[in-house]
């Protein structure tokens, strides 16, 4: 079986995060890094593969993103990808939700994985959404948030929580699956896996290489429009303490307590 | 044609609310754009037409109803892509929880609509639905417009309040839909299992929530203890609910439960935007966090940038200690 994990780079959790008051997009200038959501992924594909229930041919992963996100490819394959795909084309710039989904769908397409694996969100879109939109174009059973999976027969047994409770749901195979970060705790690359990761077949592919219509995607192709980014609601800010004599500070948690009568 | 068409999720014969809250506000956006509020329902027999009507009190006008499985996303976009086919509507609403997101997904997939998700407003803008959307942590807000249709609005967790503003049953109208091939293999085993004890939270005056910062199952007895001195009782987030350190019937948040205590003490707990839906109404917030950057900060009334562990147990005495008095 084929595996393909979808995975993105991410502006740097620690740098704060920018809007290009022009554009109205993201400024992504800065430090970058492979979206740590999907570093579970890429684990529950590793999982799998050394699981010994399936007979994992090849984990490839897949992004969408300008040149610079080689460097999430090569983390991915640090982690264990054996080699990886980059659809990068000025074309794509700006795509929405809707372009974005329809995009890697096509990319995958290419690759006919047995099973797609994705983060249970990117960092910076905060969208929740890819998983299930490449599915449908996919035309494959899909669930996101799954944390606990489990191959046999061709079929996936999967986990999650939804808003009842907790699910379980039969999948068949081939399925595309968003997991949640409690599904694993990833393992660190070795420094010989880093060392080798740029060494790994990487394919770069432009839109017209997986039969992308232009027309769909970047820009054009834009199903919604941001009219505007406003500054939130203003809350006023808290009082911060910050803690150096703990005695100190419970003195005056407590203080704080007791004058809004929560300690009655 | 315009119009919207809400979808409503059930569970054991009862809507959940934040559907509620979603068909009366496509109620509210339909009378200001014109066109129906129409409601789509997707289930088995428990789906009365006395349920199903009962939504012309939040204002639905017409209610579709589909037999397919229930709790699974795929077969419901079959049947949304159908109705908006059939019947032209402009727009689909979802209210908060997981189910939307992967329904408004396909759905964008399916018909090429726009999409917008965690939304906390919509404003009717000559004719047209403009979605608000906080992005970033909630740092900045967009606001955004569609192309073409239809407009597909995402709500975040009790973004829309539940209203009665119809009268009378909704007509309901059965639909019958093909479903697809991949609709159909995903299969449900087992839904809605609690996991943990069954607890309660949501009678509550104070809470002590737990989050993966208490570091391990055994960190929860000192929020329990801290819980106990101050009256109180214990919540958690899901980060440590999934990994079965404290009972689901404790969880706070996006698909746990919503409440608002006196006090809500946050202890090791990062405050992502899902667990925030849940406890953001509670009338004081008081966080305990080591990383000064944690986004519970940005709405706590009191932070504390300390260690828990250090914390909590001198914080359980001194308040023992003021309440013995
Ligand atoms: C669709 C969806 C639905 C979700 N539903 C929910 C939901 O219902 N409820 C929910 O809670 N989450 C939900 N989540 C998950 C949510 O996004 C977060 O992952 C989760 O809330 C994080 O939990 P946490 O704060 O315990 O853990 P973390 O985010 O890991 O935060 C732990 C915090 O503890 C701090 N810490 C560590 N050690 C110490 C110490 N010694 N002293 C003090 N502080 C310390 C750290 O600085 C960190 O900020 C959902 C996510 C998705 C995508
Ligand atoms: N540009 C992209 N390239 C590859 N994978 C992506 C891209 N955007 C999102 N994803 C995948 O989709 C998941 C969910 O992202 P999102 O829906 O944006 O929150 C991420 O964790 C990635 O696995």
């Amino acid at each position: 079986m084929k595996i393909c994990v979808l995975v993105k780079e991410v502006p740097d959790a620690a740098v704060e995060k920018r809007i290009d008051p022009n554009s109205k997009r993201l400024d992504r200038s800065g430090e970058k890094n492979l979206n740590p959501f999907d570093t579970h992924a890429i684990e529950a594909a590793m999982q799998i593969k050394e699981g010994g229930k399936a007979d994992v041919e090849e984990v490839v992963a897949v992004t969408m993103g300008p040149e610079s996100a080689v460097r999430a490819l090569h983390k991915a394959v640090s982690l264990g990808a054996d080699r990886s795909v980059q659809l990068t084309d000025d074309a794509l710039a700006d795509s929405d939700v809707c372009a974005t989904g329809y995009a890697l769908a096509q990319t995958l397409k290419a690759e006919q994985p047995d099973l797609v694996l994705l983060g249970q969100q990117s960092d910076d879109g905060e969208c929740y959404t890819i998983g299930a939109v490449v599915a449908d174009h996919l035309h494959m059973p899909s669930l996101t948030q799954v944390i606990k999976m489990d191959v046999e027969d061709g079929k996936l047994r999967c986990e999650r929580q939804a808003e009842y409770g907790y699910d379980t749901v039969e999948v068949e195979l081939p399925a595309v699956i968003s997991v949640g970060d409690a599904i694993n705790e990833p393992r660190y690359p070795s420094l010989k896996a880093i060392m080798g990761a740029k060494k790994k077949p990487l394919d770069a592919k432009a839109i017209g290489d997986v039969g992308i219509e232009a027309g769909r995607v970047g820009g054009e192709g834009k199903r919604t429009t941001v009219l505007a980014i406003n500054p939130p609601p203003q809350k006023e800010a808290g009082q911060i303490i910050e803690d150096e004599d703990t005695d100190d500070t419970v003195e005056k948690i407590v203080a704080w307590l007791e004058e809004r009568k929560l300690l009655a | 044609m315009s119009g919207i068409l809400t979808y409503a999720l059930h569970y054991e014969g009862e809507f959940n609310k934040n559907s509620l809250g979603a068909v009366s506000e496509g109620a509210k956006l339909a009378k200001e754009i014109g066109g129906d509020a129409a409601v789509v329902v997707v289930g088995g027999d428990d789906l009365t037409d006395e349920l199903c009507g009962s939504l012309g009190k939040y204002g639905a006008t017409k209610v579709f109803r589909a037999k397919a499985p229930e709790g699974l996303a795929q077969p419901v976009v079959d049947v949304m892509a159908k109705v908006i086919q059939d019947n032209g509507y402009g727009y689909a609403l979802f209210g908060g929880g997981l189910l939307g997101f992967e329904i408004g997904a396909g759905l964008t997939a399916r018909l090429g609509g726009g999409v917008t998700m965690e939304v906390t407003e919509v404003k009717a803008q000559d004719g047209k639905l403009v979605a608000v959307r906080p992005i970033l942590q909630d740092s900045a807000v967009a606001e955004v417009d569609y192309v073409g249709e239809p407009g597909i609005i995402i709500g975040r967790l009790n973004a829309f309040e539940m209203s009665e503003s119809g009268d009378g049953a909704a007509p309901v109208e059965d639909v019958d839909v093909q479903l697809s091939d991949w609709s159909t293999k995903a299969t449900m085993v087992q839904r809605g299992e609690q996991r943990g004890a069954d607890v309660n939270i949501e009678d509550a005056n104070i809470l002590v929530a737990g989050g993966r910062g208490l570091g391990k199952p055994e960190g929860f007895e000192l929020a329990e203890a801290l819980a106990e001195a101050l009256g109180g009782a214990v919540a958690a987030t899901r980060a440590v609910v999934d990994a079965g350190w404290y009972p689901y019937a404790a969880q706070i948040g996006q698909t746990g439960k919503t409440v608002a205590p006196k006090l809500y003490l946050a202890a090791g707990i990062s405050g992502a935007i899902q667990h925030k839906v849940g406890m953001q109404s509670s009338e004081n917030i008081v966080a305990i966090n080591k990383d000064p950057n944690a986004p519970i900060f940005e709405f706590s009334d009191l932070g504390i940038v300390g260690d828990l562990n250090k914390i909590l147990p001198k914080l359980t005495e001194a308040v023992k200690a003021k309440k013995g008095a």
